[in-house]
């Protein structure tokens, strides 16, 4: 055994990090020590402004980063060589902060369910007893929400700034446990909600297990859990290859599962149905996000000498992530469970993005690379789907939110303005030109297509043009069908849904029209540190 | 700068359409449809005879992406950016009472959508840059979706779903093709989408034919073609006439405008190398377009079915690589615009005064309304390419060349001409001609506002029937540029 060194902490380049924690923690306090009447504000606020700060922060941060080791990728190496503040890491930081901000402003809704919160107002009290009775009547509302949410935020900012193996399980279990917990809660069709969250448990402990014993068996094969010795291993050629294949399989199958991907994606429609609509907004753009920033900084920096041997793994898995995504999504008749099953058909597409690695030197000038595609994709994605389901959460009738999609008829006639937006996230999900989505599917084909996948570009978009069928059909009923009985209605969200809204589509419009600057700024994150 | 105006005149005008009151819209709509048929008009005297690209402005888009903010106009161009900004005005004028009628979306939606798609088609023609076309070709899909589904008979929101599925079937296949282009581009030094930059590059065969294919398919479903053609008859007949005249005189010209800017002047290897596939489509399209044509019962499938014939002229044109044939192929995309517009505009009309779109329902109309049935038959008689009138030249020159290309051809192509006739005089025959039908009122003639709509069209079919040099003027030194990038020289004939 080699002696315990205490390791230095980098706090100025963990600001973000520490801060975000900071407020999780001081979240609990206050649920412990305020009274009832004053939680809800002060933990928004608190919410809001850990996120804003810890936001600054990684612009700070961003602005002083250093080139890292005379390399080509600019960054440090914090807490002993734990945690890789580079560029990559600070730009998925700073789309997690602001989606999680989308996500708190969505959490404080109150408007929409007559002066309540979505989440259950005892969720110990079973359903259909007298003491959840009670608790409605009692106008009650979970506010430990909050600070959940911002250890999952932690969770999400940690995991894909993992340096080694032990410190990306921890941050998988940080941001995983909370969004289990927040499943649970909804308000409305609370047993529902609850299966999910039990299911979603089960799941992802069962995934959790498969990523640690990968990380065992690559320990065994490297003898070192972090990613710089793993890949000396695997150039070197040391070591028991058959550790490091099996190894490799195992930690795929516990990332892919929170990415949602083909054949590990059978949570996700359960859960992004049964969650309170905002939790289900904040985690499927947030845990996306997340988690292909974790599958990049694995696959590349720990395993890139050993492309050969995962590539045709994630062709395979991409492939069959769009067709089963977007195949399965034309059959629902639930709007949230056709988001979920389009949600994995996009994991399918930015896995396109992740297979087109190419080394700096084989990139003309230029031209766009693998990370750039992937973080420029992972921003259209987060901010269209985190506006479509604050939408989702407008349309309502007598029993809570319509989402059977066949009462939605008439809804373009009934409400345009939420028509038009909703279809104008749909076509950004279809990758219709002039919205975020086509730059993103442009850019991840691209980069698959210079790497010489052309089968995965081709099958790609044969999916594409299922799945545009999929968004088009629900715009033709919005549109085009006559409304079911009384038709849905909109319930007018306050100011805090309403801008989450107005901004998702802003950004949804502004990275279609004029990509540029954020593609920029995903190029100047430029490669992961090593 | 004119054609950036020109551009966005009528998004200007489709986002004040949307936002004026409804009293307005109409008046707001059409005042910005003439101030583009205007700017058009500015341009085309900008524009002086020749070769090349003219007009032309450049500027960096997506840094990063090689794109370009880049336009410009050749003879081609001009043509179609001309035809377009013509057609929508008149289109507007037709729709002025149809798309407030009940059971329609209102005419506000329907001005506001036709700018939009004005708009798109005309950054269409004038795109320089591959990525800058394919992003406004599939822009267009979305007014043209809106159009169709919110205006016309029932059953139209499932024939736009229809079309809008196989429009962004071909664009995506298409958007396959555009990256092609991008990785070619990198590959040969720094990634551009800018066509100029595109045609510098010589790329291999191989990959010329893979490109030339995702291409081929998404302008063959534009176009449309045999066998991607059946989004076609169920969209003219769902859809308010003048939705069918913006989609089939305008929109689908993209895709023959496709043909010749990107598969013949991009890849003019791979086009040569598909050319017998591509010419006997063209000759399936022209039979079967004109056989199912004369079997239809409602007369707006049949207008839509006849262009699936014309379409196939167009292409036939274009794929025998000749000066006669390319001359015939674009003079054909002109004449069709104006001569199909007709057609469409007056069987709309007629079926707004008889109820029933259904020829069998009909008979009889040209004793109550001989100037409606004068309207009727010379769009008939243009269709079936009657000399004097304008398509009989862009239809001759096509059947030259196809017989220049192989005797088979050209005998093949000849037959549509006797179909055609065939079409055009029996639908007259059975609606126009014959006893009253029993219990149908009267129909009323046309009045002086729907006059005034078809008579400029009407003199136009006249005026290039019997003197088509303007357009022939424009026209000849694109195709000689075109000829040349594909090797082959003004007389005609491979070398």
């Amino acid at each position: 055994m080699t002696e315990f060194v205490k390791p230095s902490i980098e706090y100025f380049e963990l600001w973000p990090l520490l801060v975000v924690f900071g407020v999780a923690c001081l979240g609990v306090v206050v649920e412990a020590f305020l009274p009832r009447s004053v939680r809800y504000t002060t933990q928004v606020v608190l919410a809001l402004g850990g996120l804003v700060l810890a936001l600054v922060g990684v612009v700070l941060v961003a602005q002083d980063v250093q080139t890292y080791d005379d390399g080509a990728a600019r960054g440090v190496l914090a807490v002993g060589g734990t945690i890789a503040v580079d560029g990559p890491s600070l730009f998925i930081w700073g789309l997690v902060l602001a989606l999680a901000i989308a996500g708190v402003l969505l959490f404080a809704e109150r408007h929409l369910d007559g002066g309540v919160s979505a989440f259950a107002g005892q969720a110990a009290a079973v359903p259909g007893t007298d003491a959840e009775t009670a608790s409605i009547a009692a106008n009650r509302e979970h506010t430990e929400v909050y600070p959940l949410m911002m250890f999952a935020v932690f969770g999400m900012m940690l995991f894909p700034a993992a340096n080694d193996l032990l410190t990306m399980f921890v941050g998988l279990e940080i941001l995983s446990l909370p969004l289990y917990l927040l499943s649970g809660l909804a308000r409305r069709r609370r047993l529902l909600s609850q299966e999910a969250a039990l299911k979603y448990f089960l799941l992802g402990a069962f995934s959790s297990g498969f990523f640690l014993y990968g990380a065992a068996l690559l320990y065994g094969f490297a003898g070192s859990l972090d990613f710089a010795s793993i890949n000396e291993a695997v150039r070197n050629d040391v070591g028991n290859q058959a550790l490091l294949l099996i190894g490799t399989g195992l930690l795929s199958v516990g990332l892919l599962f929170k990415v949602g991907a083909v054949p590990f994606q059978a949570w996700t429609p359960d859960v992004y149905q049964g969650a309170p609509t905002p939790v289900t907004a904040f985690m499927a753009a947030g845990t996306k996000v997340a988690a292909f920033g974790a599958i990049m900084r694995l696959f590349y920096v720990a395993l890139g000498a050993d492309r050969w041997s995962w590539q045709p793994m994630l062709w395979i898995i991409a492939v069959l992530s769009m067709f089963v995504g977007a195949a399965l999504a034309i059959t629902q008749t639930d709007i949230k469970r056709l988001l979920a099953y389009s949600s994995v058909a996009h994991t399918g597409f930015i896995l396109t993005g992740v297979i087109g690695l190419q080394a700096a030197d084989q990139l003309a000038v230029g031209e766009i690379s693998s990370v750039q595609a992937v973080l420029f994709y992972l921003a259209t994605y987060g901010f269209a789907t985190i506006g479509a389901f604050a939408v989702v959460s407008l349309v309502r009738d007598g029993g809570g939110e319509t989402t059977a999609i066949d009462r939605w008829a008439g809804l373009g006639k009934e409400s345009p303005v939420v028509a038009a937006v909703f279809a104008f996230f749909l076509l950004a999900m279809a990758g219709i030109p002039l919205t975020s989505g086509f730059v993103g599917k442009l850019a991840v084909f691209s980069v698959a297509l210079a790497a010489g996948a052309w089968p995965v570009v081709v099958a790609a978009v044969l999916a594409s043009i299922v799945a545009a069928y999929l968004y088009v059909r629900v715009i033709k009923v919005m549109y085009f069908d006559a409304p079911v009985g009384d038709g849905p209605s909109v319930a007018y969200p306050s100011v805090l849904t309403a801008t989450t809204i107005a901004v998702g589509a802003a950004i949804t419009l502004v990275l279609g029209v004029l990509p540029g600057p954020v593609l920029d700024l995903a190029a100047v994150a430029g490669e992961f540190i090593r | 700068m004119i054609l950036t105006v020109l551009i966005l005149l009528p998004l200007v005008g489709a986002l004040v359409t949307a936002f004026v009151p409804a009293a307005l819209a109409r008046l707001v709509g059409l005042g910005f449809a003439a101030a583009t048929l205007v700017a058009g008009i500015v341009a085309a005297t900008q524009y002086t005879v020749g070769g090349g690209m003219q007009l032309t402005e450049t500027r960096t888009w997506i840094e990063s992406l090689g794109v370009h903010y880049a336009l410009g106009v050749d003879g081609l161009g001009l043509l179609m950016v001309l035809l377009t900004v013509v057609l929508v005005p008149i289109v507007l004028l037709a729709g002025w009472h149809e798309s407030d009628a009940p059971g329609n979306n209102g005419a506000k939606s329907f001005f506001a959508w036709t700018l939009a798609l004005e708009a798109m088609s005309l950054a269409v023609f004038t795109a320089t840059d591959v990525l800058l076309f394919y992003v406004v070709f599939e822009a267009t899909l979305i007014p043209a979706y809106f159009l169709i589904g919110g205006f016309g008979r029932a059953g139209r929101g499932r024939a736009a779903t229809k079309f809008l599925i196989y429009q962004l079937a071909g664009g995506l296949i298409m958007l396959a093709s555009v990256i092609g282009l991008y990785v070619v581009s990198a590959d040969a030094g720094s990634p551009s989408f800018l066509i100029s930059d595109l045609a510098a590059i010589d790329i291999d065969e191989t990959t010329q034919r893979w490109l030339f294919v995702g291409f081929f398919v998404a302008f063959a479903i534009k176009a449309p073609m045999f066998p991607v053609h059946t989004w076609l008859a169920d969209t003219t007949e769902k859809a308010t006439t003048g939705t069918s005249v913006l989609l089939v005189c305008i929109l689908d010209k993209i895709g023959t405008f496709g043909m010749l800017r990107f598969c013949l002047g991009l890849l003019p290897d791979a086009s040569q190398w598909a050319t017998p596939v591509v010419v006997v489509l063209a000759l399936v399209s022209i039979i079967y377009g004109a056989l199912v044509a004369i079997g239809q019962d409602d007369i707006l499938r049949l207008i839509g079915l006849t262009s699936l014939s014309h379409f196939g002229f167009i292409v036939l044109g274009i794929f025998v690589f000749s000066s006669n044939g390319s001359t015939g192929a674009i003079l054909y995309m002109v004449n069709h615009g104006i001569a199909t517009a007709l057609m469409f505009l007056v069987a709309g009309f007629l079926i707004h005064r008889t109820g029933t779109a259904s020829i069998r329902e009909m008979g009889g109309v040209e004793k109550a309304a001989p100037v409606l049935a004068g309207f009727f038959l010379v769009g008939g008689l243009a269709a079936a390419g009657l000399p004097g009138l304008s398509p009989f030249v862009s239809e001759m020159l096509v059947i030259i060349a196809a017989f220049d290309h192989h005797w088979l051809v050209g005998s093949v192509a000849v037959l549509a001409i006797v179909l055609a006739a065939f079409y055009a005089l029996w639908m007259y025959q059975r609606t126009m001609t014959g006893p009253d039908r029993v219990g149908m009122a009267p129909v009323a003639d046309l009045d002086r506002r729907e006059v005034g709509i078809l008579a400029p069209l009407l003199l136009a079919l006249v005026l290039f029937g019997f003197y088509p040099m303007p357009l022939l003027d424009v026209i000849n030194p694109f195709v000689h540029d075109s000829l040349a990038s594909v090797g082959i020289g003004q007389e005609g004939g491979p070398q």
